[in-house]
């Protein structure tokens, strides 16, 4: 056998071994990519302590406005503060442990909830709320879901690179989403607005594009 | 079959095709992005509910009108007042920033004692207790030794509340020592004592005026209540009110105004009287004034027509006849003519010769108790405490000379002489202050000659000091008794110099005090109580606040909710401010000085053949000269043409720097007969040739590094010079010589 022949018959062999390393590699990669990544990205971090939505939606008359509200100049006062919710737990109600760490760590020392919260958005980004819920008359579960009727608080997934909750990118780590309340990210806004025709100019400065929302 | 080189490359183009197709890059772009717009080590303010405090801000001298923005419990910006009187929504630079002394680094945090040296102090917290058993054990011990006369107090002024409950312990512990810091105000209060006979305070109706000279007065400099100045200015400018300066340097008044009088230093009084002289002579004043409501006119118009002749006048002040022939017609000629006085800002009290030229200048054309002319009127009275009973030691006490010399047979003019103080107890081989209260005042840095001020108060056995943040003075103290910073605490605040309203602000406390501090007068009332006897009767209130609610009476709701409390006040009619004195032109106290004085310039510190040259300050609403410091966002706001580095930038005349081998922006040596200073020099016509001009503000020692060792204390390089009517201290400037470094 010539010495070309030779290489030839060594290069046809290698070639089985070159589809079975690209599998192998691209069976690594995609795992790495679909599973392991999103688990190292994102750590689990807990709530102070659990809070049943359900149950307090059920003893308020205003749903979610009674303790998620506007205040008197149309700001949005966001999670409620000790002082809200101290009117009705001076003392400890009930028997949940939950219950017992609100009142003995936080009201009793009067120290404010270091509450997660899964929809905060970057500070470079301007969002009214009275502009979608009062001017544009959009319900809460449009964006943050059905949460009012959960009864316990989901773990807080935190994004180790932004800081940000996972609940922004959404659950689907390929992004895709079924609900509107799945993902927070900007395309979702620009979706919406886009869809409903809302004014694409910013109404304080009348800018349009970025600076609708990025003043 | 083999594994070789093309496997792995295989097996790379496989991972790269499944990380391609995986979200891996795309969300890990999405994420730095993300991370690189906000990174995570950025302040990001906390949200909450905004709303608004009105108060008013006392860190510059005339207390701006402020509102204060907060979001939940933190003030987050300062904005003017709405309505406030003059400023009307408005705040002078220093007050916009006061955030930043509320949450400085450098607010004195608890009471504090000195346990190392005077001047290199070792301090060691303790508690409030223990602080005020200590002030208390040292005030027994000086009674029982029958030296009660030998505390003094120096507080910033003497309007309101807060110096009143000082003066009053002194009073009531038997100490004829209560100082204030000294300004053009004592001059103008001296001036109007000897030419109305009363005891007046000096109101501007500036906003009615038709034509305006002033004779250095910094209207756009910081001069008067700041913010009304720009106001009126403004005002005038619309109005097309003519406003001509007189000033040795082309300040921003000078340069912002109609008509700028580049003066020879020192001899603002000589043009005022040269300027009367003119009136006179052509017979363009006011003769119903002059005839009816005034005495010894035909005596002063000799005096003036004798002494400032046009010739006279403008040798003296470098300005031309016909300049001031055409200045003192115009001035005749218009119906509501204001003439100002108090060199910058008015931060030394100046000659009583002067405000009295000045001042006569506005009588001779009737702009006295007028509208657009100068008020005198009474003082502001709300604090009507009856006077405390005085047992024996305070009797004997407060019937000892004031260590200031006031009110002696030498100076029987003035009510106090705070620049003196630092000579009179480095003469003393023992110091007769033994124990001193500095409160809303930092003297160590602003008191002229402020070396020998720093040795005075070394000589001081015990000082306390009531700051809210660390100062020179404080450096200095024995005891520093941390006050509420000023958005922390209530305090009054009557009407600032020059108001012709009657104004009484209320500061509130916009948040609740960050640190271990206490109101002063809390301080003075747990001293009184802890002495016993007359003096505890005399502080009778539970606190400071219950103190004020009282004292302000009907008046407290008010304050409390709109803020502040203005009147409008109309000018004293001649015929009632005139009837049993007569507006005096000639002030027998100055008559045989003024007689027999030359008409020359008044004389400023230093041989003129040793010192060529004359320095002067420069006075700018950028550079707070008050008890506080600039703040870091107003010194960033400071000139290079000011402040270079860590240098202080002098002005010279490109004539006077070619002679001394100097050039735009060299180092230079500026010494005077009272120190020596580094300095860059700036090449500028704004001053003639022989004159130096030196921003005053700088040259803290603290109290945190933004300020710290910025520049040089003008106040080290200048000391008091008497005024032989009042005693006050009349320096405008020193003699001083400059040398390449």
């Amino acid at each position: 056998m010539s010495e070309s022949e030779e290489k030839a018959k060594k290069g046809s062999g290698s070639g089985g071994f070159a589809i079975l390393f690209f599998i192998v590699g691209l069976a690594a990669s995609l795992i790495v990519g679909w599973v392991i990544f999103p688990k190292l990205l994102y750590s689990q971090k807990k709530q102070p302590f659990d809070f049943n939505h359900a149950l307090h939606n059920e003893l308020v008359d205003n749903g979610c406005e009674s303790c998620h509200f506007f205040r008197e100049d149309g700001s949005y006062a966001g999670v409620p503060t000790l002082e809200q919710c101290a009117g009705c737990h001076e003392d400890v109600q009930g028997e949940t442990e939950d219950e017992a760490i609100f009142v003995n760590e936080y009201v009793k020392n009067g120290r404010e909830v270091p509450w997660l919260v899964y929809s905060r958005q970057p500070d470079c980004v301007f969002f009214s709320h009275a502009a979608h819920v009062k001017s544009g008359g959009m319900d809460c579960k449009t964006c943050h879901g059905p949460i009012g009727e959960s009864e316990s608080l989901k773990p807080y997934e935190e994004n180790r690179i932004t800081g940000y909750s996972r609940d922004i990118w959404g659950k689907n780590i390929a992004g895709f989403k079924k609900n509107t309340w799945d993902r927070m990210k900007m395309d979702d806004c620009s979706e919406c607005h886009v869809k409903l025709g809302v004014k694409q100019n910013s109404v304080q400065t009348e800018k349009g594009a970025c600076f609708v929302c990025h003043k | 079959m083999k594994i070789d080189r093309r496997s792995f490359l295989s097996l790379g183009v496989g991972a790269g095709a499944g990380i391609a197709l995986s979200p891996l890059p795309w969300k890990l772009t999405d994420d730095l992005s993300i991370w690189t717009q906000m990174w995570p080590w950025t302040p990001v303010p906390k949200d909450g509910e905004t709303n608004y405090v009105n108060s008013v801000s006392t860190l510059c001298r005339c207390g701006c009108g402020i509102k204060v923005r907060k979001v939940d419990d933190r003030a987050v910006k300062i904005e003017g007042q709405e309505g406030w009187p003059g400023s009307e929504g408005n705040a002078c630079a220093l007050c916009l920033s006061g955030i930043q002394l509320l949450y400085s680094p450098s607010a004195i945090q608890m009471p504090l004692k000195n346990v190392g040296k005077k001047g290199e102090p070792v301090w060691q917290q303790i508690s409030w207790d223990a602080a005020i058993g200590e002030i208390k054990e040292k005030l027994s011990k000086l009674r029982e030794e029958g030296k009660s006369h030998t505390l003094a107090c120096i507080t910033g002024s003497d309007k309101g509340t807060v110096p009143a409950l000082f003066r009053r312990f002194l009073n009531a512990y038997g100490s004829p020592n209560f100082m204030t810091m000294p300004s053009y105000e004592d001059a103008y209060e001296t001036a109007l004592k000897l030419m109305h006979g009363t005891e007046s305070a000096v109101g501007f109706d500036l906003e009615n005026s038709d034509y305006v000279i002033s004779f250095g007065a910094g209207i756009l400099d910081g001069w008067g209540a700041s913010v009304r100045m720009f106001k009126a200015r403004s005002a005038w400018k619309d109005k097309k009110v003519k406003v001509v300066q007189a000033d040795p340097r082309l300040s921003n008044t000078a340069a912002k105004a109609d008509q700028w009088l580049a003066i020879n230093p020192g001899t603002e009084s000589v043009l005022a009287l040269g300027i009367a002289a003119v009136i006179v002579s052509e017979n363009l004043h006011s003769k119903e004034f002059a005839e009816k409501y005034a005495q010894g006119f035909d005596i002063w118009k000799n005096f003036v027509t004798e002494k400032y002749a046009p010739g006279t006048v403008a040798q003296i002040t470098g300005i031309k006849e016909d300049v001031i022939a055409a200045v003192a017609k115009e001035f005749a000629a218009a119906s509501a003519p204001i003439a100002l006085c108090g060199r910058g800002q008015g931060n030394t009290p100046g000659s009583v010769h002067e405000f009295m030229a000045v001042h006569a200048l506005n009588a001779l054309v009737g702009s006295v108790n007028r509208k657009g002319g100068v008020w005198a009127m009474p003082k502001q009275e709300y604090v009507n405490w009856p006077e405390p009973a005085l047992d024996e030691t305070a009797q004997k006490g407060l019937a000892e000379a004031r260590i200031d010399g006031a009110g002696s047979e030498k100076y029987p003019l003035s009510r106090c002489l705070t620049a003196r103080l630092a000579a009179v107890i480095n003469e003393a081989a023992d110091s007769p202050v033994q124990m001193l209260f500095v409160s809303g005042a930092n003297p160590v840095y602003s008191l002229p000659d402020s070396k020998a001020v720093k040795t005075a108060f070394a000589k001081i056995p015990f000082v306390v000091s009531f700051a809210s943040h660390m100062d020179e003075t404080a450096e200095m103290a024995d005891i520093v008794l941390p006050s509420h910073g000023h958005l922390e605490r209530y305090e009054d605040v009557p009407a600032a110099l020059g108001m012709n309203k009657t104004v009484i602000g209320l500061a509130k406390p916009v948040i609740k005090a960050q640190h271990n501090t206490r109101y002063p007068g809390d301080c003075l009332i747990a001293l009184a109580q802890a002495l016993g006897g007359t003096l505890a009767e005399a502080f009778h209130w539970s606190g400071y606040e219950e103190c004020l609610e009282k004292t302000l009476g009907d008046k407290w709701e008010t304050l409390k909710e709109k803020g502040f409390i203005a009147e409008d006040c109309s000018p004293p009619d001649w015929n009632q401010s005139f009837a049993s004195q007569k507006f005096v032109f000639m002030p027998e106290a100055c008559a045989q000085a003024a007689k027999s004085g030359s008409a020359a310039a008044p004389q400023i510190e230093g041989d003129a053949n040793r010192y060529p040259l004359i320095l002067l300050p420069v006075d700018s609403m950028r550079l707070a000269c008050g008890p506080v410091a600039d703040t870091p966002f107003l010194i960033k706001t400071v000139s290079d043409k000011m402040l270079r580095g860590k240098e202080t930038v002098i002005e010279i005349n490109p004539e006077t720097a070619a002679g001394l081998g100097l050039c735009e922006g060299k180092t230079a040596i500026l010494t005077t007969p009272k120190g020596e200073a580094k300095v860059k020099v700036c090449l500028t016509q704004s001053v003639a040739p022989g004159i130096l001009a030196m921003p005053r503000g700088l040259g803290h020692s603290g109290p945190d590094e933004y300020i710290a060792g910025k520049g040089t204390n003008f106040n080290e390089l200048i000391g008091p010079v008497e005024d032989p009517v009042s005693g006050l201290d009349a320096a405008w400037g020193i003699r001083a010589k400059l040398a390449k470094a």
